[in-house]
C-alpha cells in the first residue's frame, strides 16, 4: 500500500474507535461497546501488518510522514519507524486485541470507559514508538499517563488509588526532567526538535552527562530499573488483568526504547562514562530482584518482580556496547512482552474463578484444569528461559555479549537462569501440581473458548520466536548495528 | 488647548471603551426602572453589552498601532487581543454565575454594572501608555472589585474578604504610586515611551530609578498575587461568592499581564537587568508557596487560590526572560490560564445549588458516576493545570520553559519542573476523587443550558489548543512583536 499514511493509521484508528466506544457506550448494555472495541483493536492490528510486510531491513527510518505542526517552535508531525520501533508497534497492537478479548466477561463496571481507555492508550503508545519529533514523542509519552492512571485507579484492586497516584507521580517526575533536556537540545540545535538532529549534535561532556541523567530518570522509571522500581509491584498487583498486561508487555518497553532512541545516540560519551553505573543497576535488578521474587506469596507480585529482573537483562544488554548485547536486549523486550502478558493473563484466568492471587490459596489446579495447566507450564518455562521458547533467545544473547566484556558480569547475569527457574517453577509447583488444595480449587472449570483464543495466540508467538527468531533478528539488526557504530563515536566537540 | 486639531477620528482607537462606558450607563438607567422579577432583562442586556463590545473590539484586530490622547493611550494588536479576551471572559463569568447569583439574590443591577465598570478599567489598563492612565484603569477596576466582593452583605466571610482585599489593595496601589513617582523623578516623564527613552539614553537617575522600580515591582506582585505578596489571594478567593471570585481571578489577570507588559517591557525594558533578579525571587517563591501549600487545602476555592499563586510564578518565568519570545509565551500562558480558571470555578458553579456551595474538594467525589461528561470536563481542566499533554496547559508550560531556558535560566527551569510535580499531586487528587471514589452526598448538575454549554466549550477548546496550539501562539508572537 504505497502512499498510505500507515503510521498515522496505527495511531489514530485505535484512538478514533476509543472515542466511538465512549460515545456509544451505555452502562446498562455494554455489548455494542464491546464489539466496537474488538473491531477497533482488530482493525488497529490489521493496519500494522504492512509495517511488517513492507519493512526493508536497513537502518533508515521508513514509512515516514511529515507535516508542520507548531511553526513557532519548529515542531513537526514527523513519524517514522526503524528496526527498533517496528516490532514494538506490532507487539502493542497485538496486545490490545488480547486485552479486549480478555476483558469480556471480567469487567462489568463502566465497560465503555475501560475499553476506550485501552484503545486510546494503544494509539498513544504507537505514537510514542513512531514519533521522530521530540515534542510529538513527549505529547504521546505523557498523554499515555492519563488512561493508564484511570485504568489502575478505577478498575484495580483494593489498594488501587495509592498505586495509581504513585505510578503517575513517579513517571511525571522523570518525564518533566526529560522535557527540560529536550528544550536544552532545542536551543543547542538552533531551533529543532527533530530527534535525528539531536543524534547528530556535538555536545560537551558535562551537558551530555546532565542530559543523560535527565533522560535516565524518565526511562529508568519506566523500565523500571532498581531502585526506582517500587511503583511497579504496587501498580501491577492493583491493576486489572488488562492493565497489568499492557503495563508489563508495552509500557515497560517504552523505557528500553527510550534508552535506544535517546540516551545512547544523543549522549554516547556520557553513556560510556556511566556504563558501570548502568550495568551495576541492571545486575542488581537481575540478581537482587530475582531473589525478591522468590519469596513472594502473591502471584501477580511474583510476576511483577520477575518482570523487573528480566528488564534488567534488557538494560544490561544495551550498556555493554556490543552487537550481541543490543540484539539480545531487543529480543528480550519483545519476548518479555509475550511472556509477561501470558503470565498475567494466566493469573487473571485463575483470579476470575477464585478471586485470590495468593499462591497459598491454590494447589493441584492441574487436576481440574488440565488444558490451562499445560499452557501455564509452557509460559512458566518460557519465563525461566527454556531453550526453544522466546525467553531463551534474549537471555542467551545478552549473556554471550556480556561474556565478551567481563566474566563476572556474565556470571552474575547467568544466575538468573537459576533464580528465574527457581521462582517460576516453585510457583508452578505450588499452584498447579500436588493435591487439590481446597473446595474452591475443586470447583474450578477449565478454560473456555475465549480464554483459549488468547492463550493459543501467545503460545504460538512464544514458540515461534523461540524456534525461528531469524526474521525478527534480521529486521532489527541493521538498525542496531548502525546504532552501535554511532554510539562508539565520540560526540564531544574536539 | 489646540482644539483645531481635534476631530472625532482621534477618538476612534478608544471606541470600544467609549461604547462600553455609554452602554453601561444606559444599563444603569434601564435597571433602575425594572422590577426585581425582571432582573433577567438586565442580565441579558449586560451580556449583550459585553459581547457587543467584544465584537466591536474584534473588528479593530489587525489595525496598525495608534497612539492617541497625547500619548496617554495606545491601541496595538496586543491591546486589541487582550480586550477581546477580557470582554469575553467577563461575559462568560456572568453566564456561568447566573444561577448561583439568582439563587442567592445577588444578581442585581449593581453587580452587573460594577462588573462592567471593572471591565472598563481593565480595558483602560490594557491600552495605557502613561503612568496616569495605567493607574486610572487600575483603580477603576480595583474599586469595582472591592465592592463586588463585599456585595454579599449578609455574609461575614464575604465582608471580611472585601475588607482585606480593600486594605491590601489600597496598600499596593500606594506602593505602586510611590514607585511611579520616583521613576518620574528619575526620568522626568510619566509617559512610558519617554521613560524608556530616558533610561536607554542614560538620561535617568539610575539610583532613584532602581529605588522606584522596587516599589513598582512590589505593586505588580500584589496585583498579580505572586508570593510573598500573595496573602490576600486565598482569603478573597475563599470568602467571596464564587462568581465574584471568578470576576477577581479571571479577567483581571489578563489586565495584570498587560500592566506588566506596559510597565516592565515597554517602559522599563532598559532596567531589565534589575527587575529580572526581582522576578526570579518572586517566581521561585510563588511556585514553591503555591504548590506546597495547595496540598494541604481541603477547600477547593482555597486550593485553586494557591494554584493561582503557583501559576503566576510560572508566568513570571516567561516575563523574566525579558525577550520577545518570553513575553509572547507569558501572554499565551495567561490566556490559557484564564481559560482554566473559568473552567475550574465554572465547575464549582455547576455543582452548586441553592443553599449548597460545592466548594469542598470532597464535593467532587464520585462525579463520574453521576455525569461522565462533566467529570471529563473537570479532568481536562485539571490535567491542563498540571501541564499534561494533550491539553493547552502543556504548551503554555513548554513555551514558558523554553523562553526561560533560552535566556539562560537553566536552574530555574529545573526548579520549576520539580515544583510542578508537587503541583500535579493536588490536581490529581480531584481526578482521583471524581473517578475512583463513590459519591459521598447528593450531586446535582446545574440545569441551565448556558452554564453547561460554556463549560463544555472550555473543555473542547482546551483539548483543541492542546492539539493545535499554533494559531494562538503565533497570534501572541505577532501581538508582542507589534507592541514592542
Amino acid at each position: 500500500m504505497p502512499g498510505m499514511p500507515i503510521l498515522s493509521l496505527t495511531i489514530w484508528v485505535p484512538i478514533a474507535f476509543g472515542v466511538a466506544v465512549l460515545a456509544i457506550g451505555r452502562d446498562a448494555s455494554p455489548a455494542p461497546a464491546r464489539w466496537t472495541a474488538l473491531a477497533g483493536s482488530v482493525l488497529g492490528f490489521l493496519v500494522c501488518i504492512p509495517l511488517w510486510t513492507g519493512f526493508q531491513p536497513v537502518a533508515t527510518m521508513q514509512f515516514t510522514e511529515m507535516a508542520p505542526w507548531i511553526a513557532r517552535f519548529n515542531v513537526n508531525y514527523h513519524l517514522g519507524v526503524d528496526g527498533i520501533a517496528m516490532p514494538l508497534i506490532l507487539l502493542n497492537s497485538l496486545m490490545t486485541v488480547l486485552v479486549v478479548i480478555a476483558h469480556w466477561e471480567v469487567i462489568t463496571d463502566k465497560v465503555s470507559q475501560y475499553l476506550a481507555a485501552f484503545l486510546i492508550m494503544s494509539g498513544l503508545i504507537n505514537g510514542v514508538f513512531a514519533a521522530l519529533d521530540a515534542i510529538l514523542f513527549y505529547v504521546f509519552f505523557e498523554a499515555m499517563l492519563i488512561p493508564m492512571f484511570l485504568i489502575i485507579g478505577v478498575w484495580g484492586g483494593p489498594n488501587r488509588v495509592y498505586a495509581a497516584v504513585k505510578f503517575f507521580l513517579y513517571t511525571l517526575l522523570g518525564s518533566l526532567l526529560m522535557l527540560a533536556a529536550f528544550i536544552y537540545l532545542y536551543n543547542a540545535t538552533n531551533g529543532s526538535f527533530e530527534i535525528l538532529d539531536f543524534h547528530r549534535l556535538q555536545i560537551p561532556m558535562t551537558a551530555q552527562v546532565l542530559i543523560f541523567l535527565a533522560m535516565f530518570m524518565s526511562f529508568a522509571v519506566k523500565v523500571p530499573m532498581w531502585p526506582v522500581h517500587t511503583w511497579l509491584p504496587d501498580a501491577h498487583v492493583e491493576a486489572p488483568t488488562g492493565g497489568s498486561v499492557i503495563l508489563a508487555a508495552i509500557t515497560l518497553k517504552i523505557g528500553g526504547y527510550g534508552f535506544l532512541r535517546f540516551n545512547l545516540p544523543i549522549a554516547p560519551d556520557a553513556a560510556h562514562l556511566l556504563d558501570g553505573f548502568m550495568i551495576t543497576l541492571s545486575l542488581v535488578a537481575v540478581v537482587y530482584i530475582g531473589l525478591v521474587a522468590l519469596v513472594q506469596a502473591d502471584m501477580k507480585k511474583l510476576i511483577a518482580y520477575s518482570s523487573i529482573s528480566h528488564m534488567g537483562f534488557v538494560t544490561l544488554g544495551f550498556f555493554i556496547f556490543n552487537a550481541d548485547g543490543l540484539l539480545g536486549g531487543m529480543m528480550q523486550m519483545v519476548s518479555h512482552g509475550f511472556i509477561s502478558a501470558a503470565m498475567f493473563l494466566c493469573v487473571g484466568v485463575l483470579y476470575d474463578r477464585v478471586h485470590s492471587r495468593s499462591i497459598a490459596d491454590y494447589g493441584g489446579v492441574a487436576n481440574r484444569m488440565p488444558v490451562f495447566a499445560a499452557f501455564f507450564v509452557l509460559f512458566a518455562m518460557a519465563n525461566s528461559g527454556l531453550p526453544g521458547t522466546s525467553g531463551f533467545i534474549g537471555e542467551f544473547l545478552v549473556i554471550l555479549g556480556t561474556l565478551k566484556v567481563s566474566f563476572w558480569y556474565a556470571f552474575l547475569a547467568a544466575t538468573t537462569l537459576i533464580f528465574g527457574a527457581a521462582y517460576t517453577l516453585w510457583m508452578v509447583k505450588r499452584v498447579i501440581y500436588g493435591e487439590v488444595a481446597n473446595e474452591q480449587v475443586a470447583a474450578l472449570q477449565d478454560v473456555d473458548r475465549r480464554e483459549l483464543v488468547f492463550l493459543v495466540l501467545l503460545a504460538v508467538a512464544v514458540m515461534a520466536m523461540g524456534i525461528y527468531p531469524k526474521p525478527l533478528a534480521d529486521a532489527m539488526n541493521p538498525t542496531l548495528l548502525e546504532l552501535l557504530r554511532h554510539v562508539m563515536q565520540s560526540k564531544v566537540a574536539g | 488647548m489646540n482644539t483645531a486639531t481635534f476631530s472625532l477620528a482621534t477618538l476612534a482607537p478608544a471606541m470600544p471603551e467609549i461604547v462600553l462606558a455609554i452602554l453601561v450607563c444606559v444599563l444603569l438607567i434601564v435597571d433602575a426602572w425594572l422590577k426585581p422579577s425582571e432582573r433577567h432583562i438586565s442580565y441579558w442586556l449586560a451580556i449583550v453589552v459585553l459581547v457587543g463590545t467584544a465584537v466591536l473590539a474584534a473588528t479593530t484586530l489587525g489595525r496598525p498601532t495608534v497612539v492617541t490622547f497625547q500619548g496617554l493611550f495606545v491601541a496595538d494588536l496586543m491591546s486589541q487581543l487582550l480586550k477581546v479576551a477580557t470582554l469575553l471572559t467577563v461575559a462568560a463569568t456572568l453566564m456561568l454565575g447566573r444561577s448561583y447569583l439568582e439563587a442567592r439574590g445577588l444578581l442585581s443591577g449593581e453587580f452587573l454594572c460594577l462588573a462592567i465598570f471593572g471591565t472598563l478599567g481593565m480595558m483602560v489598563m490594557i491600552s495605557a501608555q502613561h503612568f496616569l492612565t495605567l493607574y486610572l484603569g487600575l483603580e477603576l477596576m480595583a474599586l469595582s472589585q472591592y465592592a463586588i466582593v463585599a456585595l454579599q452583605r449578609d455574609s461575614a466571610r464575604a465582608t471580611e474578604a472585601g475588607m482585606k482585599y480593600f486594605v491590601l489593595g489600597a496598600l499596593s496601589s500606594g506602593l505602586l504610586l510611590y514607585g511611579m513617582s520616583m521613576i518620574y523623578g528619575a526620568t522626568g516623564s510619566l509617559e512610558l515611551t519617554r521613560v524608556a527613552y530616558a533610561i536607554e539614553h542614560g538620561q535617568s537617575h539610575a539610583m532613584l530609578g532602581v529605588f522606584g522600580l522596587v516599589f513598582v515591582v512590589a505593586g505588580i506582585a500584589f496585583k498579580l498575587g505572586a508570593a510573598p505578596f500573595h496573602m490576600w489571594i486565598p482569603d478573597v478567593y475563599h470568602g467571596a461568592a464564587t462568581p465574584a471570585t471568578l470576576l477577581v481571578g479571571g479577567a483581571p489577570k489578563i489586565a495584570a499581564f498587560a500592566f506588566i507588559m506596559r510597565l516592565l517591557a515597554n517602559g522599563l525594558q532598559g532596567m531589565s537587568g534589575d527587575w529580572q533578579q526581582m522576578l526570579v525571587v518572586l517566581a521561585v517563591a510563588s511556585m514553591a508557596v503555591g504548590n506546597i501549600v495547595a496540598i494541604a487545602q481541603t477547600n477547593l476555592k482555597r486550593m485553586l487560590a494557591y494554584s493561582t499563586i503557583s501559576h503566576m510564578g510560572f508566568l513570571l518565568l516567561g516575563i523574566l526572560a525579558a525577550t520577545n519570545s518570553g513575553y509572547s509565551s507569558a501572554m499565551f500562558y495567561m490566556l490559557v490560564y484564564v481559560l482554566m480558571t473559568l473552567g475550574s470555578f465554572g465547575m464549582i458553579l455547576l455543582l452548586s445549588r441553592a443553599g449548597f456551595e460545592a466548594e469542598d474538594i470532597d464535593d467532587f467525589r464520585g462525579l463520574n458516576d453521576k455525569s461522565k461528561w462533566y467529570a471529563f470536563v473537570m479532568l481536562v481542566i485539571m490535567f491542563s493545570l498540571t501541564g499534561l499533554p494533550p491539553t493547552a496547559g502543556f504548551f503554555a508550560k513548554l513555551a514558558v520553559l523554553e523562553a526561560a531556558l533560552e535566556a539562560g535560566y537553566t536552574w530555574l527551569v529545573v526548579v520549576a519542573v520539580l515544583l510542578s510535580v508537587v503541583g500535579a499531586f493536588y490536581y490529581l487528587r480531584i481526578v482521583r476523587l471524581m473517578y475512583m471514589e463513590a459519591p459521598g452526598g447528593e450531586i446535582t448538575i446545574e440545569p441551565r443550558a448556558e452554564t453547561r454549554w460554556i463549560l463544555s466549550a472550555i473543555a473542547v477548546v482546551t483539548l483543541a489548543l492542546g492539539v493545535m496550539p499554533s494559531w494562538l501562539m503565533d497570534l501572541c508572537v505577532r501581538a508582542i512583536t507589534a507592541s514592542m
